[in-house]
């Protein structure tokens, strides 16, 4: 399906026009530097209908330009009346017919690309680029009032706002709403979905082709900070995507944090009731964002630079960086010097060596079962006997 | 042609008093139009009713099988259906300039339509005290009641409208001036009878059905 | 009261004079002023929005009063600018048109401008009561239905009620033309403002009830606990979007039907040739406004429909490129072997027609359903809508002014100011939207208060705002042509354009009659004909008669009033129990008047044979 589209880009890419798409916009956020199968497949579609288009604008601007330039009313013919035509048949058919097949030529690879890209069965082929039904990965997003937090199915582990996928296969994402209706938009990566609150819960998949931390937006209308409902896909190779579930897989709420300061914030934490809404692990309080690797975030509530200053600033007045957000007025606020305690205690949580610095970085860790096997055929033997092991256990 | 006393008089009316003026032309024409308006109207609440049919989220509810009983409805159909045939009557006598036969086919149409109106209020009540079904109780309740409600409200203003017709022209007499506005009122109550044959089947027997 | 000069009159009778009037003209002038109300309120409220977003991180304004001001622009722009300005020109334009003396139904026609302007005054009593509608023009439930200030009530009430107006407007415009035209003047000689304008009320009276519907449900969500939308209770936000763009799309065509229709004329005029291909014009007009009903779920390609319905709609949706290719090119050859005058407003017909191509060309750019993941609630679909309703509505609505100003007015507006508008309001449009499509696609999302730095969207916001006040210059230059030409221009000619349909054949001022003898159609173009094979008059259909004319009435005042105040009534009945007391005034003052109305015979007057003679104006 994709072979003679690629054919037509590398043609397209000649003429040079979508070098100038691929210009301009943040490599990580501009949808027409893809980065991921979604939205490379998108931009296809997306240079096809301009081609198209362009084509059909040259030939208006010639008629067009030719008429007004030769037709227009010259000194001393001002009482030139001309002939009265009615119209045309050949030429108004010929003005249909040819629209007619360019919509054609561009609804083909419309119809094709909405079933591909809605497709979120996942693949059972056992191919290179595939895999199994049950290991997929799929996650629960959910969208709230103004950040997000996502649950992967079946690991035990949430995040919030910085969505960890391992680069180079499909992750799968059921997207649904705590409050009012959001859209989840990774430009970069694939076209958005909306966030639906109640039973209309909408699935699509992720497929990032390359390592990087992505910008994401909210993309639905939903309040006061709809602009501020930032968030980062943070896609890391295979392996270090395995070794980072891991890792938030044995995390430890209770754990003590090293330095005398941070102890005393992890109390107050727990003092003023932050737990409440702002889980450590895996539980599912999702009042407010989850802050198990707090120390691994990209950016604080999304959109602050990472720093203490603003991570102090925000506990103490949330409102000033998000209005209208459900934290501001929902706690007791904390003096200054007790702010900077639970900061400096939030800074340390970090369960995992995994974080967006992997994905700027050239490393790139193959899956730990591929590296394991070196030889394909005990590979196969090896998970065939672990199938039948596990059923034993079931 | 036509002067400003012709049309006032209730002598010589042509064969359809109706439509002999523009005016009366106009009307007829534009009501006809704002009936394929309301029919868009009437077809958005039948699409949301039909999307929220027992449809209660978290609340309690009464599914659509257990509370409807078609006796009571069947008998506000053929109310409001025999209501749409006397005013046909009065129509057909309007054509026959008989303005008195008229008058009386309207009130039996309005009585009819006040019995209807009436039966729907009790059934209503019946709904609220019962089942504690309400608009406020959950979506399929507050669709429910916007459905049928609205072509209640539609058959009262309907009530309302024949009425000061009949109370205008008792001593008027029919003329060019008011026949088209009796006309443009019968068609109103045809329209409304036609929506609750809709409101029958698709509310209340697929309700039962299923 | 037989003529319509209204000169010397003192200011309290003229005032009575059009708010009681019926007249068609009258109205149209009133559609005129409440539309250009609106329009520079929405531009100013465009304005705050460029100011905010001139430059990354912004805290011009705060992020609840720029939702306000953003759902405003648009709410303000579509219902209150653009509807009423439309219905301006079709009221002053359409009886002439059809050779017509009034509207099939004065008194509603009267009725629908109050109600128009009491619901849009209604809904702009929100800023001075606890803030505006928030929730986007879209409402979509359920951040409308949670929005906390009655701003969204102001919206679902204001829109109601302007919403009725429009309405009756629509139905008015479709018995009018189907019962009203001249002798002679069959359907396929209608001019191509009228077919448009029939087309378009038609789409009005089949889309409106949709709106009206949508809001009542709103309505009792928000005031009467009702849950429609409320995901808990059972409700389904996603109904609340189908109904919206079943009205909403079709509204798209309600405002550029009736431009094309302008552009039609205007095209024709100053090339001084018959419309090229007049019958697949109404074929295209007729085609777009059928497909027009099918392609609503295309601004829901995101929700969540599943493919099977995403591309159905896909390919509806690029279906209708083709009747309005077929629009272009008519235009386009209508020109062409003609004797172009650039006029203001064919210069901006000139402007509209590439303008509207890239809007036409982006429109089937985001119909492609797949593509459109990334295009949907971006500023390529910002730019994309603004390019079709400013480069097709506001521009065609600019060209009428100018065009139909000595039909209006009897002067016609300076030409030199004229095309400094014109050029100042086009390269600003073009650099305020161009632009946008591609911050759309480089991961701007529209309805953003605020962008923050990083994101490289600097220069394309930058560049976009300075734009927009370029449009704001233009504007202000047409203002003050407006206000020039009143104060002092000199009454123009019956015929300054060298017009070819039927308005141009009535003696300046156009008589309060419009026609003193109904003019005989012998074919498309009327006046022209009589130019080239008769002598220049149009002939009269009729000997001079006594003339039939509706009577002034100040009830649609009081009808709109009363739901103005019963309006308040509704919103304040679930803080105080005054509500009450309001919705019983309101409605008591309503449905008393329409009692009146009901009850009175109104048989209205006539304007004798004898004095008409004695006049002397008018085709003989």
């Amino acid at each position: 399906m994709k072979g003679w589209m690629d054919k037509f880009k590398a043609l397209f890419l000649v003429s040079g026009i979508a070098l100038i798409l691929s210009g301009c916009g943040n490599p990580y956020l501009s949808a027409l530097q893809p980065k991921g199968e979604g939205a490379d497949m998108i931009l296809d579609l997306m240079i096809l209908s301009i081609v198209i288009m362009i084509f059909v604008f040259l030939i208006v601007m010639a008629i067009y330009t030719y008429v007004l330039v030769r037709f227009r009313q010259k000194k001393g013919n001002e009482d030139y009346v001309p002939k009265q035509v009615e119209g045309n048949h050949m030429l108004e058919t010929l003005w249909t017919v040819i629209p007619i097949i360019l919509l054609l030529i561009l609804a083909v690879p419309t119809v094709q690309y909405t079933f591909a890209l809605s497709d979120t069965t996942p693949e059972t082929t056992e191919g290179e680029d595939g895999e199994n039904a049950e290991e997929a990965i799929w996650i629960d997003v959910t969208g709230k009032q103004f950040w997000w937090n996502f649950d992967y199915r079946g690991m035990d582990i949430q995040t919030s706002q910085d969505l960890y996928i391992p680069t180079d296969r499909r992750v799968y994402l059921t997207l649904s709403s705590g409050d009012v209706i959001h859209s989840f938009w990774v430009p970069a990566v694939s076209g958005k979905m909306d966030v639906n609150p109640g039973k209309n819960e909408n699935e699509m998949f992720l497929n990032a082709t390359e390592e990087g931390v992505f910008w994401g937006h909210c993309a639905e209308f939903c309040g006061p900070s709809h602009s501020l409902m930032d968030f980062r896909v943070v896609a890391v190779s295979p392996g270090e995507f395995d070794q980072w579930v891991e890792e938030m897989q044995n995390v430890d709420p209770d754990a003590q944090p090293e330095s005398d300061v941070a102890q005393e914030g992890k109390e107050l934490f727990a003092e003023n009731s932050c737990l409440n809404c702002h889980a450590i692990g895996s539980s599912p309080a999702m009042m407010g964002p989850n802050v198990t690797n707090f120390g691994d975030r990209s950016k604080i509530a999304g959109i602050l630079d990472y720093n203490k200053e603003n991570l102090v600033s925000w506990i103490l007045n949330p409102d000033k960086h998000k209005p209208g957000n459900l934290m501001s007025g929902n706690y007791t606020v904390p003096s200054r010097e007790d702010a900077n305690k639970i900061a400096e205690y939030l800074m340390t949580l970090s369960p995992s060596e995994i974080g967006p610095d992997d994905a700027q970085d050239d490393d790139y860790l193959q899956p730990k079962k591929k590296e394991e096997s070196n030889n394909e055929e005990t590979e196969n033997k090896e998970d065939e006997t672990a199938e039948e092991e596990s059923k034993d256990e079931e | 042609m036509s002067t400003h006393e012709d049309v006032l008089s209730s002598e010589n009316l042509p064969h359809e008093p109706e439509k002999a003026t523009l005016e009366g032309k106009n009307k007829f024409l534009g009501f006809w139009f704002f009936l394929g308006g309301e029919t868009v109207l009437f077809a958005s609440l039948f699409g949301t009713y039909l999307a929220l049919r027992n449809s209660f989220g978290n609340a309690e509810g009464t599914p659509t099988q257990e509370l409807f009983g078609l006796e009571l409805v069947f008998i506000m159909t053929v109310i409001l259906l025999t209501s749409s045939l006397t005013s046909v009557y009065a129509m057909y006598h309007m054509k026959n300039h008989d303005f008195k036969k008229m008058m009386v086919w309207l009130a039996i149409t309005v009585i009819l339509g006040a019995s209807f109106l009436g039966l729907e209020v009790y059934e209503f009540n019946h709904y609220v005290h019962e089942y504690g079904h309400t608009f406020t109780s959950h979506a399929f309740g507050s669709a429910f009641y916007a459905l049928v409600g609205f072509h209640g409200a539609h058959v009262a203003f309907g009530l309302c409208w024949i009425l000061a017709l009949m109370f205008r022209n008792a001593k008027r007499g029919l003329n060019l001036y008011n026949a088209p506005k009796f006309y443009i009122a019968s068609l109103y109550w045809h329209f409304i009878d036609v929506v609750w044959v809709f409101i029958f089947t698709v509310v209340y027997l697929m309700g039962k059905v299923g | 009261m037989s003529t319509a000069t209204l000169e010397k009159r003192g200011f309290g009778a003229t005032l009575w004079d059009y708010l009681t009037t019926v007249d068609h003209k009258k109205i149209a002038i009133l559609y005129l002023l409440g539309g250009a109300f609106f329009f520079l309120l929405g531009g100013l409220e465009a304005m705050l929005i460029r100011l905010q977003l001139m430059v990354p991180d912004n805290e011009l304004i705060g992020a609840q009063f720029y939702n306000e001001v953003m759902t405003m622009h648009g709410t303000t722009m579509i219902f209150l600018a653009a509807m009423p300005l439309i219905f301006a020109f079709m009221n002053a334009v359409v009886p002439l048109q059809i050779g017509a003396r009034d509207v099939a139904f004065p008194f509603l026609n009267s009725l629908g401008f109050w109600l128009f302007l009491f619901g849009g005054v209604l809904l702009n009593c929100s800023w001075f009561l606890g803030g505006a509608p928030d929730a986007g023009w879209t409402g979509y439930a359920p951040l409308s239905i949670w929005s906390p200030t009655h701003g969204v009530d102001f919206y679902a009430v204001g829109l109601q009620i302007s919403g009725f107006g429009t309405l009756m407007g629509g139905i008015n415009f479709i018995v009018t033309i189907v019962n009203m035209r001249a002798p002679g003047m069959t359907y396929m000689r209608m001019p191509l403002f009228t077919w448009t304008a029939f087309v378009a009320s038609i789409l009005i009276l089949f889309a409106f009830p949709a709106l009206t519907i949508g809001l009542f449900l709103m309505t009792f969500d928000r005031l009467f606990g009702a849950n429609f939308f409320v995901p808990d209770m059972g409700g389904n936000e996603i109904i609340w979007e189908h109904i919206f763009w079943i009205f909403g799309h079709p509204e798209v065509y309600i405002l550029v039907l009736p431009a094309f229709g302008i552009f039609s004329e205007i095209i024709s005029t100053f090339s001084k040739k018959r419309l090229f291909g007049y019958s697949s014009m109404v074929f295209a007009t007729v085609l777009i406004a059928f497909l027009g009903f099918m392609v609503w779920a295309h601004h829901m390609f995101t929700v969540g429909m599943g493919p099977i319905a995403n591309s159905i709609f896909a390919i509806a949706t690029m279906a209708i490129a083709v009747p309005t290719g077929i629009k272009i090119f008519n235009w386009l050859l209508t020109m062409w072997g003609g004797n172009i005058r650039m006029t203001t407003p064919m210069l901006w017909a000139a402007g509209f027609i590439p303008t509207f191509t890239i809007g036409g060309m982006t429109g089937v750019m985001v119909a492609v359903a797949a593509a459109d993941f990334q295009y949907h609630d971006t500023y390529f679909v910002v730019a994309h809508f603004h390019y079709v309703i400013v480069g097709g509505v506001v521009f065609g609505l600019i060209a009428a002014t100018h065009y139909w100003w000595p039909i209006m007015f009897g002067k016609v507006l300076d030409e030199k100011l004229g095309k400094w508008t014109f050029w100042t309001f086009f390269i600003g449009f073009h650099l305020t939207f161009f632009i946008q499509h591609f911050l759309g696609l480089i991961g701007m999302p529209r309805r953003y208060w605020k962008f923050l730095p990083g994101q490289d969207l600097e220069t394309g916001n930058f560049i976009s705002t300075i734009g927009a006040l370029l449009m704001a210059v233009g504007t202000i230059i047409l203002l003050y042509n407006v206000i020039k030409t009143t104060v002092k221009g000199e009454m123009c000619s019956q015929d300054p354009w060298d017009g070819r349909t039927l308005e141009w054949s009535i003696p300046n001022p156009t008589p309060h009659y419009n026609f003193k003898q109904l003019p005989l159609v012998r074919g498309l173009d009327p006046v022209w004909i009589e130019k080239t094979q008769g002598n220049g008059k149009v002939i009269p259909a009729e000997p001079v008669n006594d003339i039939h004319m509706p009577n002034n009435s100040f009830l649609p005042f009081m009808i709109s009033l009363g739901l103005f105040i019963a309006g308040f009534g509704f919103i304040y009945r679930p803080d105080t129990s005054f509500g009450y007391v309001l919705i019983a005034i309101g409605l008591i003052i309503t449905f008393g008047s329409m009692l009146i109305r009901s009850l009175k015979d109104d048989t209205g007057h006539h304007i004798h044979k004898e004095d008409l003679e004695k006049e002397g104006a008018g085709v003989e």
